[in-house]
């Protein structure tokens, strides 16, 4: 169907930037959009005129990105955004955290779905407590890659001591954290230079501008070899009685959250322990051979077994721990503390277990990284919890596999979502 | 097959793998869900994630659209057609029938019917129990959409608090809700317009007639083109031309497709999919700036639609 002059598709990459209000963040992803072209015209008329009633000289992109009316009142972001654009070979979806503090929660959830991350450093404050902050959670959730972008040059007179200096200070302090994938980019949001294009300001730096580092990143599942995981979302029984074929059609509708699996492979359902072999795989009923990561996919099996949603079909070879306990750490996300009498709800891939609070260890201050002994969490608490579980769960460590070692925790009584956490 | 062969999804198999989880997280999570069809072109896209999703069996969920009365001729035939196709159960209601119950009251005769959909839709729901209603809305739409969640909550009275939503990480999606309350699910969230094009192209997708190139009268009215006699399914003309307005024949298609009232066409010669892709690729309007005039009212006023129970 698609037209034959078709350039390549390099996929999607989401990402998430992370400063506050200071670093320029809202500038910088402004520039993203307006130099790729994707702010179109009756946008950028309505910023102008924005602009022009603030009192302002030139265009202020950071209003591309002013939320809602509550938060432009407050003159404050105070909920996680996503933005689009697309550079023709590659889609992006940008995850807009705020920076503050109190926000932990809302950084928390934006890194949750990102494969890569800016980090803005201010060239005139150089590397502050909030890059400490912004690192330690893009690491604590595993972003694979983080960029770290000094920002503001033009006003540092472009001065490439300033940038070094700011790279050893961060380089210091990655160490400690076990940061290793660590790239550095000076640029100016305001001015677009290193953005998309490099402008002439910064000549001494020879690297790639920050949307050729944006578009030569890895996609997610593409680096490491991962275990064969699917989670069952839905069971199909057609029972159609027009068609005798549809009888004794089983499909079980899933994603596959990470590997490969191909037609014939040996599996094993959990929690049952049965093994089977794959007879068949199918999107809207069409075979294909095999089904790859993040693929929807519907699997037919050789053998009847009884399987639900919240079961897993993984590859007999390589199976996760089946667990009724698990170690983690919680990013505690309500205004109602966690109450340790409580029983909880976890849902774990697409399985949901009654939990209750085995131990604090100790919380984290996001700040120092000092680790506080506590017997209570508040909201953008990050801590070391264990819970024990009604039910088992399938894991992997999240550091290996970020989709079976990420669960939620749910407030039974008014089913909100008041926790996020990772095993290992 | 031990070889790895790291396979990356292209951007429309990504987003579409992500739009079916959606789906079956829903068909999985919640008792008695709804698909919002109302035969335009996003809803059109959801219907073949439906249809990649749960064939060969049924979708576990009716479709529903709730019509203003002021719809597209064209587009009303189209949904009916492709519900049969489907082999679906379709309901319809009617705003009209809202009307007639006294619990939509328009402020005079001609005015827009669109916002008044939230008051049938939270109609419908009650009559059905529905406690989650999937539908087609985009982030990339409005600035109110860009902080929406895939899965929306909405509290007894259909209202969305934006400062009272739930977190929403990795693709743990969380739609539970209790007797009364409602989630609203958006599979497309994280789809553009073009994505839309590009996926109705490499599908396939029939549409309305509207969407492509046609010559239709139309009046220019505060620098909007605006359709006029347009002819409702019953035969009767709406969207009258005020005194002194001058009727042009235009070419135009439509990039959005709504209530008669609030949505306007732009000028095209687009006559085919591909080309609209073209257009679309190139084109210096955003969707909404161009062609809906009831999100023109206020900088605010899709936030407020929303906070009302508009999905």
């Amino acid at each position: 169907m698609s037209a034959p002059e078709k350039i390549e598709d390099h996929g999607l990459l989401r990402f998430l930037t992370c400063g506050s209000v200071d670093d320029g963040k809202s500038t910088l992803i402004g520039r993203l959009l307006f130099d790729t072209k994707t702010i179109l015209a009756d946008t950028l008329s309505a910023i102008e005129r924005t602009s022009q009633k603030r009192g302002m000289e030139a265009v202020d992109l950071s209003l591309l990105t002013d939320g809602l009316q509550a938060e432009r009142e407050q003159g404050i972001t105070i909920d996680v955004a996503y933005r689009y654009f697309s550079t023709g070979t590659r889609k992006y979806i940008i995850a807009d955290a705020p920076g503050h503090e109190q926000y932990t929660r809302n950084m928390v959830t934006a890194a949750s779905t990102a494969n890569l991350a800016i980090i803005l450093v201010d060239a005139r404050k150089g590397v502050l407590t909030q890059t400490r902050r912004h690192s330690y959670l893009a690491h604590l959730v595993n972003i694979p890659h983080l960029l770290v972008a000094v920002n503001k040059m033009d006003l540092v007179n472009y001065d490439q001591a300033v940038f070094e200096k700011i790279k050893a200070d961060y380089l210091a302090f990655a160490a400690q954290l076990g940061i290793e994938d660590v790239r550095f980019i000076p640029l100016s949001a305001l001015n677009g230079d290193m953005v998309v294009d490099r402008g002439e300001a910064l000549s001494w730096y020879k690297g790639p501008t920050l949307l050729e580092i944006l578009e030569a990143a890895p996609g997610a599942h593409s680096e490491q070899a991962e275990a064969f995981r699917f989670p069952v979302q839905f069971v199909c029984r057609p029972q159609d009685s027009a068609n005798p074929e549809l009888h004794d059609y089983r499909g079980f509708m899933g994603r596959v959250e990470s590997g490969e699996l191909a037609v014939g492979e040996a599996v094993t359902v959990l929690p049952s322990g049965r093994e089977t072999k794959v007879k068949d795989i199918q999107i809207g009923g069409q075979s294909i051979p095999a089904a790859v990561s993040e693929q929807s996919v519907t699997l037919l099996l050789e053998d009847e077994i009884d399987i639900s949603r919240g079961d897993m079909i993984v590859r007999s070879a390589a199976q996760p721990q089946v667990v009724k306990q698990i170690d983690t750490t919680v990013c505690w996300l309500a205004e109602t503390p966690l109450d340790r009498a409580r029983t909880y709800l976890i849902r774990h891939t697409t399985r949901e277990v009654k939990a209750k609070v085995a131990s604090i260890d100790y919380r984290v201050d996001v700040n120092t990284l000092e680790q506080q002994a506590t017997d209570k969490l508040q909201m953008n608490d990050i801590a070391r919890v264990s819970f024990k579980l009604a039910q088992p769960l399938f894991i992997d460590p999240y550091s290996q596999n970020r989709a079976t070692g990420a669960f939620i925790v749910i407030d039974e009584s008014t089913n909100n979502t008041i926790g996020a956490g990772m095993i290992g | 097959m031990t070889t790895l062969t790291k396979q990356t999804l292209s951007h429309l198999d990504w987003l579409e793998a992500e739009a079916i989880h959606i789906m079956r997280e829903v068909a999985g999570q919640c008792a008695n869900p709804v698909l919002l069809f109302s035969g335009g072109k996003d809803s059109i896209c959801m219907l073949r994630i439906a249809e990649k999703a749960f064939r060969p069996g049924r979708f576990p969920f009716p479709l529903m659209h709730i019509d203003t009365g002021h719809n597209y001729q064209e587009v009303v035939e189209f949904r009916d057609k492709r519900a049969a196709e489907l082999g679906e159960r379709l309901i319809v209601r009617s705003v009209e029938d809202s009307m007639k119950r006294g619990t939509v009251v328009l402020k005079h005769e001609g005015e827009s019917r669109n916002k008044h959909q939230s008051v049938t839709l939270l109609e419908a729901i009650e009559e059905f129990g529905f406690d989650c209603c999937i539908g087609g809305a985009r982030r990339d739409e409005e600035k109110a959409r860009a902080k929406e969640r895939i899965m929306s909550f909405r509290d007894e009275f259909g209202q969305w608090d934006p400062k009272n939503q739930r977190p929403e990480l990795w693709n743990l999606y969380n739609a539970r809700a209790h007797k009364g309350e409602n989630i609203r699910a958006f599979p497309i969230s994280n789809w553009t317009e073009m994505d839309v094009w590009q996926y109705i192209e490499r599908e396939g997708l029939e549409l309305p007639s509207i969407y492509f190139a046609h010559t239709r009268p139309v009046v220019m009215r505060q620098g909007a083109i605006v359709p006029v006699n347009v002819p409702l399914v019953s035969g009767e003309l709406t969207n009258l031309p005020k005194a002194g307005e001058e009727i042009i024949d235009l070419q135009v298609r439509f990039r959005t497709v709504g209530d008669i009232s609030c949505t306007a066409p732009v000028e095209s010669d687009a006559d085919t999919v591909e080309k609209i892709v073209l257009e679309t690729a190139t084109t210096t309007i955003t969707e909404r700036g161009a062609t809906r005039l009831d999100d023109q009212t206020s900088e605010a006023s899709m936030e407020q639609r929303k906070k009302e129970g508009y999905f």
